[in-house]
């Protein structure tokens, strides 16, 4: 009896100051290992070597270039991720699938860090899921010494004097997605007619040799090149593109077009939620926000990186697109119970 | 031990590697997602657009065989040649190329044809205005062929160099000219070379993947992006099915050139590179 209480008073005692060094200890993660799936080049890679110091987690760290290849591996169980950086659309659909973990915000303390604007939203209510990381909108990249005309509008895409020197996107969300809002749809659109006169649009554009290809992370670089008029860009490929090349511009057309935002979720049975969600702390640092927007040239949703911006960048229409701009555009919805209509008709474009 | 265990490893390799997968291949290709048995995932190729893309793989597929032929029976007969010194060092350099992996050999092909590459740049330094590769059909037969032709010279070269030099010798003392010695002699002798050589450039040429997307820009893909497609990107929830059935149509298509070369080449003297 006697022994048996002495074993016990050292367990309890052993456990006591485990859990002392947890509280206490500022690296209660120290020898773990999470996994990162981040889009490619959306990061400054020595903020994953800061947080290794600080908190002893070690991180592997692996790429995708779309949100559809990144749902195959997560959907599939192809690989185990920890944290995942997907667009909204897509964290409707993997939510709606029960795909991701809910989040413990008592955990992620620096979501107070998100402009207002960015928080609590329309679909993922109290950012039970996901927080933002980085945010912008999709428009035209041009090149102001061969287009002398300001663009407004998406049938700058359709203009014959450069045919073969306007780049679309791989992507299928996003193309058929300006086609829809060029013919004054939605374009988070479900209706057969209208995605069949989409694809027709794009389908004239590609006919007429009017598209030098259809492609997505390269076409930064070929603008920066002056090897193209014009590509369809996200805002902060654009922003990376006028930083190296001063004769580019980009503009949110006319007709509107679309406002996303990538945001870090856990993917159901990740293997160190905890771990995951120090992560995601640590991302919406400000110190740390800052450097990886000025590594990646994305539009940041924190309020003090946002405060500490130039005038120069406040002015931008890439990196802080005004309010009425804003207006014009809309977040993709989750379409997946339709996708195939999208399918069907981005196929015929792309084969 | 019998000598019949030491292929053990690679059978097992192979079980588990090759004949494993195709076996997920055969069950997903006649199957629905619900496990059913179906012939509708073939159906799907009634599509003109498919039909595009594999007559566009074909085209491709047959252009870039012939050139390699063209450029490597030369190339082939030029290495076996008697006089010549060094042979096994130039038949590295034709190997070399092959060495480095084949998406950066496609990389460098793009540094090269881009509108403002390599080339592109020379000839505007020599005011000659520029060339658009890149995006075009033939940059993608360019990038097709280049990585090809050893495949097509090898085998050639194996067969044209164990040929018997005394037979050339006895067609020219019986007064054939240089000509009517290479078509009359050494063409007909070297048909088995030509049959591997050919099969196997256009098997993977046909199948290819990557390479055309690279170098189109994304607008010409082929039989092997179309599977690609429909597996990592397609939102159809039979795409594993319909994948899987568009895979074994291109693995019969394949079966049937083996048929081919096996019956043209009977003996397999071709070099026997596979």
């Amino acid at each position: 009896m006697k022994k048996l209480a002495i074993m016990l008073l050292v367990a309890i005692m052993t456990c006591a100051i485990a859990v002392a060094a947890c509280a206490e200890g500022d690296k209660p993660f120290a020898g773990t290992e999470i996994t990162v799936y981040n889009w490619y080049d959306y990061i400054d890679l020595e903020v994953l070597d800061i947080f290794e110091q600080e908190t002893g987690i070690h991180v592997n760290y692996v790429n995708f270039s779309q949100n559809e290849d990144m749902y195959t591996r997560v959907s599939t169980g192809a690989g185990s991720y920890d944290v995942i950086i997907p667009s909204e659309y897509m964290i409707e659909r993997l939510m709606k699938e029960d795909l991701l973990e809910e989040l413990d915000l008592n955990n992620i303390p620096n979501l107070e860090n998100v402009l207002p604007s960015l928080r609590d939203p329309s679909y993922d209510p109290g950012n039970a899921h996901s927080i933002p990381y980085m945010w912008g909108t999709l428009g035209i990249l041009y090149n102001t010494d061969m287009v002398t005309e300001p663009i407004t509008s998406w049938n700058a895409l359709l203009d014959e004097r450069y045919a073969g020197s306007i780049f679309m996107m791989d992507s299928v969300r996003d193309t058929l997605g300006l086609a829809l809002k060029v013919l004054g749809y939605s374009m988070n659109s479900r209706d057969e007619g209208e995605l069949a006169q989409a694809g027709e649009w794009l389908l004239n554009q590609k006919d007429a040799g009017l598209v030098a290809g259809y492609i997505l992370d390269q076409a930064k670089d070929k603008m920066v090149a002056n090897e193209a008029a014009m590509a369809v860009m996200y805002s902060g490929d654009a922003l990376y593109a006028m930083e190296k090349n001063d004769k580019l511009a980009y503009v949110i057309p006319d007709e509107g077009s679309n406002i996303w935002v990538d945001g870090m979720c856990i993917p159901k049975g990740a293997a160190n939620k905890a771990a995951a969600e120090c992560f995601i702390n640590f991302m919406c640092r400000p110190d740390i926000a800052q450097k990886n927007m000025d590594y990646i040239y994305y539009s940041s949703p924190i309020t003090q990186v946002v405060e500490n911006l130039s005038e120069e960048e406040l002015a931008s229409t890439a990196m802080n697109p005004t309010e009425e701009m804003v207006a014009r555009c809309e977040y993709y919805n989750d379409i997946s119970d339709v996708a195939y209509l999208y399918d069907d008709v981005w196929m015929d474009i792309l084969m | 031990m019998k000598r019949s265990w030491y292929a053990t490893p690679y059978a097992l390799w192979m079980l588990l590697f090759a004949v494993v997968p195709l076996v997920f291949v055969l069950w997903y290709a006649f199957t629905t997602p619900d496990g059913a048995f179906t012939l509708s995932n073939f159906a799907e190729f009634s599509k003109p657009r498919y039909a595009a893309v594999i007559i566009r793989s074909l085209k491709l597929a047959v252009y870039c065989t012939a050139l390699c032929l063209l450029i490597g029976y030369p190339t082939a007969w030029f290495l076996a040649g008697r006089g010549l010194n060094r042979t096994q060092s130039l038949v590295v350099l034709i190997l070399l190329p092959m060495w480095m992996n084949l998406l950066l050999r496609t990389y460098a092909m793009m540094t090269l044809l881009d509108d403002n590459g390599v080339i592109n740049s020379a000839l505007a330094a020599l005011h000659l205005g520029q060339i658009k590769f890149i995006g075009t059909e033939g940059a993608v037969l360019m990038g097709l062929v280049y990585n090809y032709l050893p495949f097509m010279v090898l085998p050639i070269y194996t067969v044209l160099k164990k040929m018997d030099w005394s037979v050339i010798e006895a067609a020219e003392d019986l007064g054939a000219n240089p000509l009517r010695v290479m078509s009359r002699v050494v063409l007909p002798m070297s048909v088995p070379g030509i049959v591997s050589g050919v099969t196997m450039v256009f098997m993977p040429a046909v199948t290819s993947f990557a390479i055309s997307t690279l170098l189109s820009n994304g607008k010409l893909r082929l039989a092997g992006d179309l599977i690609d497609y429909i597996f990592n990107q397609s939102s159809n929830p039979n795409r594993w099915n319909i994948g899987s059935s568009f895979s074994l149509m291109m693995l019969v298509l394949i079966l049937i050139s083996i048929g081919f070369l096996r019956k043209v080449d009977p003996d397999n003297q071709g070099g026997g590179l596979w």
